[in-house]
Protein backbone atom coordinates (compact mmCIF):
# COMPACT_ATOMS: atom_id res chain seq x y z
CA UNK A 1 0.00 0.00 0.00
CA UNK A 2 3.06 2.63 0.88
CA UNK A 3 4.16 2.58 -2.71
CA UNK A 4 1.01 3.43 -3.67
CA UNK A 5 0.64 6.38 -1.17
CA UNK A 6 4.16 7.84 -2.70
CA UNK A 7 3.41 7.67 -5.86
CA UNK A 8 0.16 9.66 -5.42
CA UNK A 9 2.05 12.01 -3.61
CA UNK A 10 4.98 12.10 -6.59
CA UNK A 11 2.09 13.08 -8.63
CA UNK A 12 0.57 15.68 -7.17
CA UNK A 13 4.39 16.90 -6.63
CA UNK A 14 5.38 17.06 -10.44
CA UNK A 15 1.81 18.57 -11.01
CA UNK A 16 2.75 21.42 -8.26
CA UNK A 17 5.85 22.22 -10.51
CA UNK A 18 4.75 22.26 -13.83
CA UNK A 19 1.72 24.60 -13.13
CA UNK A 20 4.67 26.99 -12.39
CA UNK A 21 4.96 28.27 -16.03
CA UNK A 22 1.37 29.49 -16.14
CA UNK A 23 1.99 30.98 -12.16
CA UNK A 24 5.24 33.32 -13.82
CA UNK A 25 3.13 34.51 -16.61
CA UNK A 26 0.65 35.60 -14.06
CA UNK A 27 3.36 36.79 -12.16
CA UNK A 28 4.74 38.44 -14.80
CA UNK A 29 1.16 40.18 -15.43
CA UNK A 30 0.51 41.37 -12.17
CA UNK A 31 3.67 42.71 -11.27
CA UNK A 32 3.43 45.11 -14.71
CA UNK A 33 0.13 45.51 -14.07
CA UNK A 34 0.99 46.73 -10.77
CA UNK A 35 3.93 49.03 -11.78
CA UNK A 36 2.28 50.25 -15.00
CA UNK A 37 -1.21 51.15 -14.10
CA UNK A 38 -0.24 53.94 -11.74
CA UNK A 39 0.61 56.24 -14.83
CA UNK A 40 -2.86 56.45 -15.44
CA UNK A 41 -3.13 58.76 -12.76
CA UNK A 42 -0.97 61.37 -14.43
CA UNK A 43 -2.77 61.03 -18.48
CA UNK A 44 -5.69 58.97 -19.09
CA UNK A 45 -5.33 55.71 -21.42
CA UNK A 46 -6.06 57.71 -24.91
CA UNK A 47 -3.49 60.23 -24.29
CA UNK A 48 -0.58 57.91 -23.25
CA UNK A 49 -1.46 55.47 -26.50
CA UNK A 50 -2.60 57.95 -28.96
CA UNK A 51 -0.53 61.01 -27.55
CA UNK A 52 2.71 61.89 -30.56
CA UNK A 53 4.98 63.35 -27.86
CA UNK A 54 7.07 61.30 -25.54
CA UNK A 55 9.20 63.70 -23.19
CA UNK A 56 9.06 62.30 -20.07
CA UNK A 57 11.72 64.16 -18.38
CA UNK A 58 10.25 67.19 -19.11
CA UNK A 59 8.40 69.67 -16.33
CA UNK A 60 4.93 69.20 -17.48
CA UNK A 61 6.40 65.64 -18.77
CA UNK A 62 4.48 64.20 -21.64
CA UNK A 63 3.62 60.78 -22.00
CA UNK A 64 2.50 59.48 -25.28
CA UNK A 65 3.75 56.73 -27.19
CA UNK A 66 2.14 56.99 -30.58
CA UNK A 67 5.73 57.33 -32.25
CA UNK A 68 7.07 54.38 -30.24
CA UNK A 69 4.17 52.31 -31.14
CA UNK A 70 4.54 53.34 -34.71
CA UNK A 71 8.31 52.81 -34.40
CA UNK A 72 7.89 49.25 -33.50
CA UNK A 73 5.39 48.04 -35.74
CA UNK A 74 7.52 49.95 -38.71
CA UNK A 75 10.54 48.19 -38.01
CA UNK A 76 8.65 44.86 -37.11
CA UNK A 77 6.82 45.00 -40.45
CA UNK A 78 9.96 45.74 -42.78
CA UNK A 79 12.01 42.84 -40.91
CA UNK A 80 8.88 41.07 -42.05
CA UNK A 81 8.77 41.80 -45.73
CA UNK A 82 12.36 40.42 -46.23
CA UNK A 83 12.50 37.56 -43.23
CA UNK A 84 9.35 36.12 -44.44
CA UNK A 85 10.13 35.32 -48.17
CA UNK A 86 13.27 34.48 -47.23
CA UNK A 87 12.25 32.08 -44.22
CA UNK A 88 9.60 30.10 -46.17
CA UNK A 89 11.86 30.18 -49.15
CA UNK A 90 14.74 28.59 -47.28
CA UNK A 91 12.48 26.38 -45.38
CA UNK A 92 11.22 25.18 -48.66
CA UNK A 93 14.39 24.70 -50.01
CA UNK A 94 15.67 22.45 -47.21
CA UNK A 95 12.56 20.47 -46.85
CA UNK A 96 11.84 19.94 -50.70
CA UNK A 97 14.75 20.75 -52.66
CA UNK A 98 18.11 20.15 -51.14
CA UNK A 99 19.81 16.62 -50.80
CA UNK A 100 20.14 14.98 -47.48
CA UNK A 101 23.68 15.98 -47.50
CA UNK A 102 23.45 20.05 -48.43
CA UNK A 103 20.33 20.17 -45.91
CA UNK A 104 22.63 17.97 -43.08
CA UNK A 105 24.83 21.61 -43.83
CA UNK A 106 22.94 24.22 -44.21
CA UNK A 107 20.43 23.43 -41.13
CA UNK A 108 23.38 23.71 -38.19
CA UNK A 109 24.16 26.93 -40.39
CA UNK A 110 20.51 28.05 -39.42
CA UNK A 111 20.62 26.78 -36.13
CA UNK A 112 23.88 28.56 -35.51
CA UNK A 113 22.22 32.04 -36.74
CA UNK A 114 19.23 31.75 -33.87
CA UNK A 115 22.46 31.12 -31.38
CA UNK A 116 24.32 34.35 -32.01
CA UNK A 117 23.61 36.78 -29.40
CA UNK A 118 21.01 39.68 -29.86
CA UNK A 119 23.32 42.36 -28.42
CA UNK A 120 26.33 40.79 -30.97
CA UNK A 121 23.56 41.62 -33.96
CA UNK A 122 23.00 44.56 -32.51
CA UNK A 123 26.43 45.88 -32.32
CA UNK A 124 27.63 44.88 -36.07
CA UNK A 125 24.74 46.72 -37.23
CA UNK A 126 25.81 49.82 -34.54
CA UNK A 127 29.87 49.43 -35.94
CA UNK A 128 29.57 47.81 -39.93
CA UNK A 129 26.05 48.11 -41.46
CA UNK A 130 25.33 51.81 -40.29
CA UNK A 131 28.56 53.20 -41.91
CA UNK A 132 27.58 51.14 -44.85
CA UNK A 133 24.24 52.41 -45.70
CA UNK A 134 24.88 55.60 -44.37
CA UNK A 135 27.59 55.77 -47.47
CA UNK A 136 25.65 53.61 -49.64
CA UNK A 137 22.14 55.91 -49.72
CA UNK A 138 23.94 58.83 -48.75
CA UNK A 139 22.15 60.13 -46.12
CA UNK A 140 23.29 61.68 -42.41
CA UNK A 141 22.17 58.86 -40.12
CA UNK A 142 23.02 55.12 -40.37
CA UNK A 143 21.18 54.54 -37.13
CA UNK A 144 17.97 54.21 -38.62
CA UNK A 145 14.80 52.06 -39.30
CA UNK A 146 16.09 49.98 -41.97
CA UNK A 147 19.27 49.10 -40.30
CA UNK A 148 17.53 47.83 -37.31
CA UNK A 149 14.89 45.83 -39.73
CA UNK A 150 17.55 44.41 -41.73
CA UNK A 151 19.11 43.25 -38.26
CA UNK A 152 15.73 42.17 -36.85
CA UNK A 153 15.34 39.95 -40.03
CA UNK A 154 18.48 38.13 -39.26
CA UNK A 155 17.07 37.35 -36.30
CA UNK A 156 13.70 36.29 -37.04
CA UNK A 157 14.79 33.92 -39.83
CA UNK A 158 15.94 31.28 -38.33
CA UNK A 159 12.13 31.06 -36.29
CA UNK A 160 10.08 31.31 -39.39
CA UNK A 161 12.68 28.83 -41.03
CA UNK A 162 12.65 26.08 -38.54
CA UNK A 163 8.83 26.34 -38.25
CA UNK A 164 7.93 26.65 -41.44
CA UNK A 165 10.36 23.81 -42.16
CA UNK A 166 8.52 20.91 -39.21
CA UNK A 167 5.40 21.91 -41.04
CA UNK A 168 6.57 21.21 -44.43
CA UNK A 169 8.06 18.63 -43.37
CA UNK A 170 4.82 16.55 -41.71
CA UNK A 171 2.97 16.98 -44.82
CA UNK A 172 1.84 13.14 -45.99
CA UNK A 173 4.04 11.55 -48.60
CA UNK A 174 0.47 10.34 -50.32
CA UNK A 175 -0.42 14.00 -51.37
CA UNK A 176 2.85 14.42 -53.05
CA UNK A 177 3.05 11.91 -54.57
CA UNK A 178 -0.88 12.22 -55.56
CA UNK A 179 0.28 15.55 -57.50
CA UNK A 180 3.70 13.92 -59.59
CA UNK A 181 1.06 11.47 -60.28
CA UNK A 182 -1.18 13.59 -62.21
CA UNK A 183 1.43 15.24 -64.09
CA UNK A 184 2.82 18.33 -61.76
CA UNK A 185 6.06 19.14 -61.94
CA UNK A 186 7.77 18.76 -58.80
CA UNK A 187 7.75 22.98 -58.24
CA UNK A 188 3.68 23.01 -59.13
CA UNK A 189 3.90 20.59 -56.10
CA UNK A 190 5.14 22.38 -53.50
CA UNK A 191 3.19 25.26 -54.63
CA UNK A 192 -0.76 23.88 -55.16
CA UNK A 193 0.31 21.00 -52.43
CA UNK A 194 3.00 21.34 -50.40
CA UNK A 195 2.52 24.78 -49.18
CA UNK A 196 -1.36 24.93 -48.84
CA UNK A 197 -0.97 21.67 -46.97
CA UNK A 198 1.38 23.25 -44.38
CA UNK A 199 0.00 26.86 -44.48
CA UNK A 200 -1.50 26.68 -40.68
CA UNK A 201 2.08 25.79 -39.77
CA UNK A 202 3.67 28.28 -41.80
CA UNK A 203 1.19 31.07 -40.10
CA UNK A 204 2.11 30.00 -37.11
CA UNK A 205 5.92 30.41 -38.14
CA UNK A 206 5.44 33.98 -39.32
CA UNK A 207 3.52 34.73 -36.17
CA UNK A 208 5.94 33.51 -33.90
CA UNK A 209 8.60 35.14 -36.41
CA UNK A 210 7.12 38.62 -36.43
CA UNK A 211 6.50 38.37 -32.67
CA UNK A 212 9.74 37.93 -31.84
CA UNK A 213 11.07 41.13 -33.54
CA UNK A 214 8.62 42.73 -32.07
CA UNK A 215 9.79 42.36 -28.79
CA UNK A 216 13.70 42.12 -29.58
CA UNK A 217 15.61 44.93 -27.63
CA UNK A 218 19.17 44.80 -27.83
CA UNK A 219 19.05 45.23 -31.65
CA UNK A 220 16.97 47.96 -32.00
CA UNK A 221 18.46 49.40 -29.00
CA UNK A 222 21.92 49.80 -30.49
CA UNK A 223 20.97 50.26 -34.30
CA UNK A 224 17.46 51.84 -34.59
CA UNK A 225 19.08 55.47 -33.69
CA UNK A 226 16.47 56.38 -31.02
CA UNK A 227 14.66 59.39 -31.93
CA UNK A 228 10.91 59.47 -30.64
CA UNK A 229 9.27 60.84 -33.68
CA UNK A 230 6.88 59.62 -35.77
CA UNK A 231 8.79 58.06 -38.96
CA UNK A 232 8.65 59.86 -42.65
CA UNK A 233 10.69 57.24 -44.55
CA UNK A 234 12.76 54.12 -43.72
CA UNK A 235 15.91 56.34 -42.88
CA UNK A 236 14.62 57.69 -40.25
CA UNK A 237 15.93 56.80 -36.89
CA UNK A 238 13.11 55.20 -34.42
CA UNK A 239 12.39 54.26 -30.85
CA UNK A 240 10.63 51.13 -30.72
CA UNK A 241 9.09 50.29 -27.36
CA UNK A 242 11.54 47.57 -26.66
CA UNK A 243 14.31 50.77 -26.69
CA UNK A 244 12.58 53.39 -25.09
CA UNK A 245 12.30 50.92 -21.92
CA UNK A 246 15.84 49.89 -22.08
CA UNK A 247 17.51 53.07 -22.76
CA UNK A 248 15.60 55.14 -19.78
CA UNK A 249 15.20 52.53 -17.02
CA UNK A 250 18.66 53.68 -15.75
CA UNK A 251 17.74 57.13 -15.90
CA UNK A 252 13.73 56.96 -14.13
CA UNK A 253 13.82 57.50 -10.36
CA UNK A 254 11.87 54.49 -8.53
CA UNK A 255 7.69 54.90 -8.72
CA UNK A 256 8.13 58.29 -10.66
CA UNK A 257 6.04 58.65 -13.30
CA UNK A 258 8.71 58.21 -16.02
CA UNK A 259 9.28 54.80 -14.17
CA UNK A 260 5.77 54.16 -14.19
CA UNK A 261 5.26 55.15 -17.53
CA UNK A 262 8.24 52.78 -18.77
CA UNK A 263 6.50 50.01 -16.94
CA UNK A 264 2.92 50.90 -19.27
CA UNK A 265 4.99 50.30 -21.76
CA UNK A 266 5.79 46.98 -20.51
CA UNK A 267 2.05 46.36 -20.80
CA UNK A 268 1.79 47.32 -24.38
CA UNK A 269 4.47 45.32 -25.81
CA UNK A 270 3.46 42.31 -23.73
CA UNK A 271 -0.02 42.71 -24.67
CA UNK A 272 1.53 42.65 -28.55
CA UNK A 273 3.23 39.57 -28.17
CA UNK A 274 0.65 37.69 -26.01
CA UNK A 275 -2.04 38.56 -28.73
CA UNK A 276 0.08 37.25 -31.36
CA UNK A 277 1.24 34.50 -29.36
CA UNK A 278 -2.56 33.55 -28.90
CA UNK A 279 -3.40 33.79 -32.42
CA UNK A 280 -0.17 31.46 -32.89
CA UNK A 281 -1.54 28.77 -30.42
CA UNK A 282 -5.21 29.13 -32.00
CA UNK A 283 -3.84 28.49 -35.89
CA UNK A 284 -1.64 25.78 -34.98
CA UNK A 285 -4.59 24.17 -32.11
CA UNK A 286 -7.52 24.37 -34.76
CA UNK A 287 -5.76 23.88 -38.31
CA UNK A 288 -3.25 20.84 -37.21
CA UNK A 289 -3.28 18.22 -38.81
CA UNK A 290 -4.87 15.17 -37.85
CA UNK A 291 -3.91 12.87 -40.82
CA UNK A 292 -4.66 13.43 -44.46
CA UNK A 293 -8.51 14.03 -44.24
CA UNK A 294 -8.12 17.23 -42.73
CA UNK A 295 -7.34 18.92 -46.11
CA UNK B 1 4.33 23.02 -72.92
CA UNK B 2 6.05 21.28 -70.59
CA UNK B 3 9.34 22.52 -71.60
CA UNK B 4 8.01 25.63 -70.21
CA UNK B 5 6.76 24.03 -66.91
CA UNK B 6 10.71 22.08 -66.24
CA UNK B 7 12.48 26.38 -67.33
CA UNK B 8 9.88 27.56 -64.48
CA UNK B 9 10.52 25.26 -61.88
CA UNK B 10 14.12 25.60 -62.89
CA UNK B 11 14.20 29.29 -62.29
CA UNK B 12 12.04 29.33 -58.78
CA UNK B 13 14.47 26.44 -57.45
CA UNK B 14 17.65 28.54 -58.48
CA UNK B 15 15.78 31.42 -56.55
CA UNK B 16 15.26 29.41 -53.06
CA UNK B 17 18.87 28.01 -53.31
CA UNK B 18 19.76 31.88 -53.43
CA UNK B 19 17.57 32.39 -50.70
CA UNK B 20 19.33 29.45 -48.51
CA UNK B 21 22.72 30.75 -49.46
CA UNK B 22 21.79 34.29 -48.28
CA UNK B 23 21.27 33.63 -44.91
CA UNK B 24 24.69 31.77 -44.76
CA UNK B 25 26.43 34.68 -46.37
CA UNK B 26 24.94 37.10 -43.62
CA UNK B 27 26.26 34.01 -40.89
CA UNK B 28 29.38 34.33 -42.41
CA UNK B 29 29.78 38.38 -42.93
CA UNK B 30 29.03 38.97 -39.12
CA UNK B 31 31.36 35.94 -38.25
CA UNK B 32 33.74 37.47 -40.45
CA UNK B 33 34.04 40.74 -38.99
CA UNK B 34 34.11 39.65 -35.41
CA UNK B 35 36.99 37.85 -35.95
CA UNK B 36 39.12 39.56 -38.34
CA UNK B 37 39.22 42.34 -35.93
CA UNK B 38 38.58 40.84 -32.42
CA UNK B 39 40.81 38.36 -32.62
CA UNK B 40 43.79 40.76 -31.81
CA UNK B 41 42.22 42.25 -28.88
CA UNK B 42 42.30 38.35 -27.41
CA UNK B 43 45.44 37.42 -25.25
CA UNK B 44 45.79 35.77 -21.72
CA UNK B 45 45.99 39.02 -20.42
CA UNK B 46 42.58 40.34 -21.72
CA UNK B 47 41.14 36.71 -20.35
CA UNK B 48 42.64 37.05 -17.05
CA UNK B 49 42.55 40.55 -15.47
CA UNK B 50 39.98 43.44 -14.41
CA UNK B 51 39.02 46.53 -17.10
CA UNK B 52 41.25 49.28 -16.38
CA UNK B 53 41.71 52.68 -16.47
CA UNK B 54 37.83 53.47 -16.59
CA UNK B 55 37.70 50.64 -18.85
CA UNK B 56 39.53 51.69 -21.60
CA UNK B 57 42.39 49.39 -21.11
CA UNK B 58 42.81 45.79 -19.59
CA UNK B 59 40.60 43.02 -19.63
CA UNK B 60 37.35 40.95 -19.28
CA UNK B 61 37.61 38.49 -16.76
CA UNK B 62 35.00 39.94 -14.09
CA UNK B 63 33.10 39.78 -16.72
CA UNK B 64 33.50 36.11 -17.73
CA UNK B 65 33.33 35.67 -14.10
CA UNK B 66 29.51 37.11 -14.41
CA UNK B 67 28.59 35.86 -17.10
CA UNK B 68 29.39 32.30 -15.95
CA UNK B 69 28.15 32.58 -12.24
CA UNK B 70 24.22 33.85 -14.04
CA UNK B 71 24.26 30.70 -16.07
CA UNK B 72 25.05 28.39 -13.32
CA UNK B 73 21.84 30.65 -11.22
CA UNK B 74 20.05 30.02 -14.38
CA UNK B 75 20.85 26.60 -14.18
CA UNK B 76 19.99 25.95 -10.94
CA UNK B 77 16.70 27.53 -11.33
CA UNK B 78 15.58 26.13 -14.45
CA UNK B 79 17.10 22.27 -14.65
CA UNK B 80 14.57 21.12 -11.72
CA UNK B 81 11.62 22.54 -13.14
CA UNK B 82 11.62 22.20 -16.56
CA UNK B 83 12.33 18.59 -16.07
CA UNK B 84 9.74 18.23 -13.32
CA UNK B 85 7.17 20.42 -15.35
CA UNK B 86 8.60 18.44 -18.89
CA UNK B 87 8.28 14.67 -16.80
CA UNK B 88 4.32 15.43 -15.83
CA UNK B 89 3.24 16.70 -19.04
CA UNK B 90 4.37 13.96 -20.75
CA UNK B 91 4.15 10.66 -18.26
CA UNK B 92 1.06 11.44 -16.07
CA UNK B 93 -0.84 13.83 -17.29
CA UNK B 94 -3.61 13.25 -19.48
CA UNK B 95 -5.53 15.32 -22.50
CA UNK B 96 -7.01 18.00 -20.72
CA UNK B 97 -8.12 21.82 -19.93
CA UNK B 98 -5.43 21.75 -17.12
CA UNK B 99 -3.08 20.47 -19.90
CA UNK B 100 -4.35 23.37 -22.33
CA UNK B 101 -3.52 25.62 -19.61
CA UNK B 102 -0.22 24.86 -18.99
CA UNK B 103 0.84 24.55 -22.53
CA UNK B 104 -0.36 28.16 -22.50
CA UNK B 105 1.57 29.27 -20.11
CA UNK B 106 4.53 27.76 -21.40
CA UNK B 107 3.96 28.91 -24.90
CA UNK B 108 3.34 32.45 -23.66
CA UNK B 109 6.01 32.11 -21.14
CA UNK B 110 8.23 31.78 -24.43
CA UNK B 111 7.08 34.52 -26.17
CA UNK B 112 7.45 37.33 -23.72
CA UNK B 113 9.94 39.54 -25.11
CA UNK B 114 13.27 39.38 -22.92
CA UNK B 115 13.18 43.33 -22.13
CA UNK B 116 9.35 42.63 -20.34
CA UNK B 117 11.36 39.79 -18.14
CA UNK B 118 13.62 42.61 -17.47
CA UNK B 119 10.86 44.82 -15.94
CA UNK B 120 9.03 41.51 -14.13
CA UNK B 121 13.11 41.01 -12.69
CA UNK B 122 13.09 44.14 -11.45
CA UNK B 123 9.97 44.98 -9.87
CA UNK B 124 9.70 41.39 -8.13
CA UNK B 125 13.13 39.44 -7.50
CA UNK B 126 15.33 43.10 -6.96
CA UNK B 127 12.45 45.09 -5.44
CA UNK B 128 9.54 42.66 -3.39
CA UNK B 129 12.28 40.15 -2.41
CA UNK B 130 14.69 42.60 -1.85
CA UNK B 131 17.61 40.60 -3.28
CA UNK B 132 18.59 44.03 -5.24
CA UNK B 133 20.84 43.76 -8.59
CA UNK B 134 22.67 40.25 -7.90
CA UNK B 135 23.52 37.19 -9.72
CA UNK B 136 20.31 35.42 -7.50
CA UNK B 137 18.06 38.22 -8.77
CA UNK B 138 19.81 38.32 -12.71
CA UNK B 139 19.76 34.14 -12.69
CA UNK B 140 16.25 34.17 -11.67
CA UNK B 141 15.04 36.20 -14.62
CA UNK B 142 16.71 34.48 -16.60
CA UNK B 143 15.96 31.28 -15.40
CA UNK B 144 12.21 31.57 -15.78
CA UNK B 145 13.11 33.22 -19.54
CA UNK B 146 15.00 30.02 -19.94
CA UNK B 147 12.34 27.49 -18.70
CA UNK B 148 10.07 27.12 -21.78
CA UNK B 149 13.44 26.05 -24.06
CA UNK B 150 14.23 23.14 -21.54
CA UNK B 151 10.85 22.00 -20.81
CA UNK B 152 10.20 21.65 -25.00
CA UNK B 153 13.75 19.57 -24.47
CA UNK B 154 13.26 17.49 -21.78
CA UNK B 155 9.55 16.59 -23.41
CA UNK B 156 11.51 15.87 -26.67
CA UNK B 157 13.81 13.55 -24.55
CA UNK B 158 11.02 11.85 -22.73
CA UNK B 159 9.12 11.03 -25.20
CA UNK B 160 12.51 9.70 -27.36
CA UNK B 161 12.41 6.91 -24.67
CA UNK B 162 10.77 4.04 -26.07
CA UNK B 163 7.20 2.64 -25.16
CA UNK B 164 8.44 -0.90 -24.20
CA UNK B 165 11.23 0.47 -21.54
CA UNK B 166 8.16 1.40 -19.45
CA UNK B 167 6.25 -1.43 -20.32
CA UNK B 168 9.02 -3.72 -19.03
CA UNK B 169 9.35 -1.94 -15.70
CA UNK B 170 5.62 -2.05 -15.09
CA UNK B 171 5.62 -5.98 -15.60
CA UNK B 172 7.97 -5.89 -12.96
CA UNK B 173 5.99 -4.65 -10.44
CA UNK B 174 7.42 -1.18 -10.44
CA UNK B 175 5.07 1.85 -9.83
CA UNK B 176 4.93 4.64 -12.28
CA UNK B 177 7.01 6.84 -9.91
CA UNK B 178 9.76 4.12 -9.53
CA UNK B 179 9.67 3.63 -13.21
CA UNK B 180 10.45 7.06 -14.11
CA UNK B 181 13.15 7.19 -11.74
CA UNK B 182 14.89 4.48 -12.61
CA UNK B 183 13.80 3.83 -16.45
CA UNK B 184 12.38 6.80 -17.76
CA UNK B 185 14.81 9.60 -16.43
CA UNK B 186 18.11 8.13 -17.34
CA UNK B 187 17.13 6.68 -20.29
CA UNK B 188 16.52 10.77 -20.95
CA UNK B 189 19.31 12.00 -19.55
CA UNK B 190 21.23 12.87 -22.56
CA UNK B 191 18.72 14.41 -24.36
CA UNK B 192 17.78 17.05 -21.36
CA UNK B 193 21.39 18.04 -20.93
CA UNK B 194 21.68 18.75 -24.82
CA UNK B 195 18.45 20.48 -24.23
CA UNK B 196 19.62 22.57 -21.61
CA UNK B 197 23.40 23.37 -22.86
CA UNK B 198 21.25 25.01 -25.64
CA UNK B 199 18.79 26.79 -23.56
CA UNK B 200 21.75 28.21 -21.53
CA UNK B 201 23.24 29.21 -24.57
CA UNK B 202 20.67 31.52 -25.31
CA UNK B 203 20.71 32.37 -21.65
CA UNK B 204 24.30 33.43 -21.95
CA UNK B 205 24.03 36.00 -24.48
CA UNK B 206 20.77 38.04 -23.56
CA UNK B 207 21.18 41.40 -22.07
CA UNK B 208 17.45 42.82 -21.43
CA UNK B 209 16.71 40.58 -18.76
CA UNK B 210 20.16 40.98 -16.98
CA UNK B 211 20.40 45.22 -17.36
CA UNK B 212 18.83 46.24 -14.69
CA UNK B 213 18.57 42.73 -12.60
CA UNK B 214 21.76 41.51 -12.55
CA UNK B 215 24.59 42.79 -14.64
CA UNK B 216 26.29 46.27 -13.49
CA UNK B 217 28.08 49.00 -16.03
CA UNK B 218 31.56 48.00 -13.89
CA UNK B 219 32.48 46.30 -10.36
CA UNK B 220 36.52 46.08 -9.86
CA UNK B 221 35.73 42.76 -7.44
CA UNK B 222 34.41 39.07 -8.26
CA UNK B 223 31.40 38.75 -6.61
CA UNK B 224 31.81 36.61 -3.50
CA UNK B 225 27.87 35.63 -3.17
CA UNK B 226 25.19 34.97 -4.98
CA UNK B 227 23.98 38.41 -3.70
CA UNK B 228 26.78 40.22 -4.96
CA UNK B 229 26.47 42.31 -8.49
CA UNK B 230 28.39 41.12 -11.58
CA UNK B 231 29.49 42.59 -14.66
CA UNK B 232 28.40 40.21 -17.58
CA UNK B 233 29.49 40.09 -21.05
CA UNK B 234 26.81 40.62 -22.91
CA UNK B 235 26.26 44.05 -21.17
CA UNK B 236 29.77 44.94 -21.20
CA UNK B 237 29.65 45.06 -25.25
CA UNK B 238 26.39 47.19 -24.98
CA UNK B 239 28.22 49.75 -22.41
CA UNK B 240 31.40 49.99 -24.20
CA UNK B 241 29.29 50.43 -27.23
CA UNK B 242 27.27 53.23 -26.24
CA UNK B 243 28.25 54.61 -22.91
CA UNK B 244 32.06 54.08 -22.93
CA UNK B 245 34.40 56.81 -21.76
CA UNK B 246 35.89 56.96 -25.42
CA UNK B 247 34.33 54.87 -27.45
CA UNK B 248 36.23 55.37 -30.61
CA UNK B 249 39.41 54.19 -28.45
CA UNK B 250 37.65 50.81 -26.81
CA UNK B 251 36.92 49.42 -30.15
CA UNK B 252 39.52 46.70 -30.42
CA UNK B 253 38.07 45.40 -26.72
CA UNK B 254 34.39 45.66 -28.00
CA UNK B 255 35.26 43.38 -30.99
CA UNK B 256 37.02 41.09 -28.64
CA UNK B 257 34.56 41.00 -25.79
CA UNK B 258 31.95 39.99 -28.39
CA UNK B 259 34.10 37.53 -30.26
CA UNK B 260 34.47 35.89 -26.48
CA UNK B 261 30.88 36.10 -26.40
CA UNK B 262 30.08 34.56 -29.51
CA UNK B 263 33.00 31.88 -28.75
CA UNK B 264 31.32 30.79 -25.79
CA UNK B 265 27.55 30.54 -27.33
CA UNK B 266 29.17 28.49 -30.31
CA UNK B 267 31.00 26.22 -27.79
CA UNK B 268 28.20 25.57 -26.09
CA UNK B 269 25.97 25.00 -29.39
CA UNK B 270 28.70 23.08 -30.96
CA UNK B 271 28.98 20.84 -27.28
CA UNK B 272 25.03 20.20 -27.76
CA UNK B 273 25.55 19.41 -31.36
CA UNK B 274 28.24 16.71 -30.77
CA UNK B 275 25.94 15.21 -27.64
CA UNK B 276 22.94 14.79 -30.34
CA UNK B 277 24.75 13.38 -32.95
CA UNK B 278 26.75 10.76 -30.49
CA UNK B 279 23.16 9.87 -28.84
CA UNK B 280 21.61 9.44 -32.39
CA UNK B 281 24.66 6.84 -33.44
CA UNK B 282 23.54 4.94 -29.62
CA UNK B 283 19.68 4.79 -30.58
CA UNK B 284 20.31 3.43 -33.47
CA UNK B 285 21.99 0.39 -32.37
Amino acid sequence: MKRQHIDKGVQSGFLLVALFSITALSLIMVFLFMEGLPILEHVNIKEFIFGKYWYPTDDPADFGILALIAGSVCVTLLSGLMAIPLGIMTAVYLAEIASPRVAEIVKPIVELMASLPSVVIGFFGMVVVAPFIQKLFNIPVGLNMFNASLMLAFMSIPTICSLSEDAIFSVPRALKEASFALGATHFETIVKVIIPASLSGICTAVILGLSRALGETMVVLMAAGGAAMMPTSIFDPVRPLPASIAAEMAEAPFRSEHYHALFAIGIVLFVFTFIFNLIADYISYKFRQVGEASL
Amino acid sequence: MKKHRLWAQKVFFLSFKTAACLNGAALLLILYFMVSRGWRAISWDFLTQSPKDSMTAGGILPCIVGTTSLCLMTLMVALPIGVCSAVYLNEYARQGTLVRIIRLGINNLAGVPSIVFGLFGLAFFCIVLKMGVSIAAGGLTLGIMTLPVIIGASEEALKAVPNTYREASFAMGATKWQTIKKVVLPAAFPGIITGSILGLSRAAGETAPIMYTGAVFFTPDLPGSILDEVMALPYHIYVLATAGTNIEATRHLQYGTALVLILLVFGMNLAAIILRSKMRKKLRI
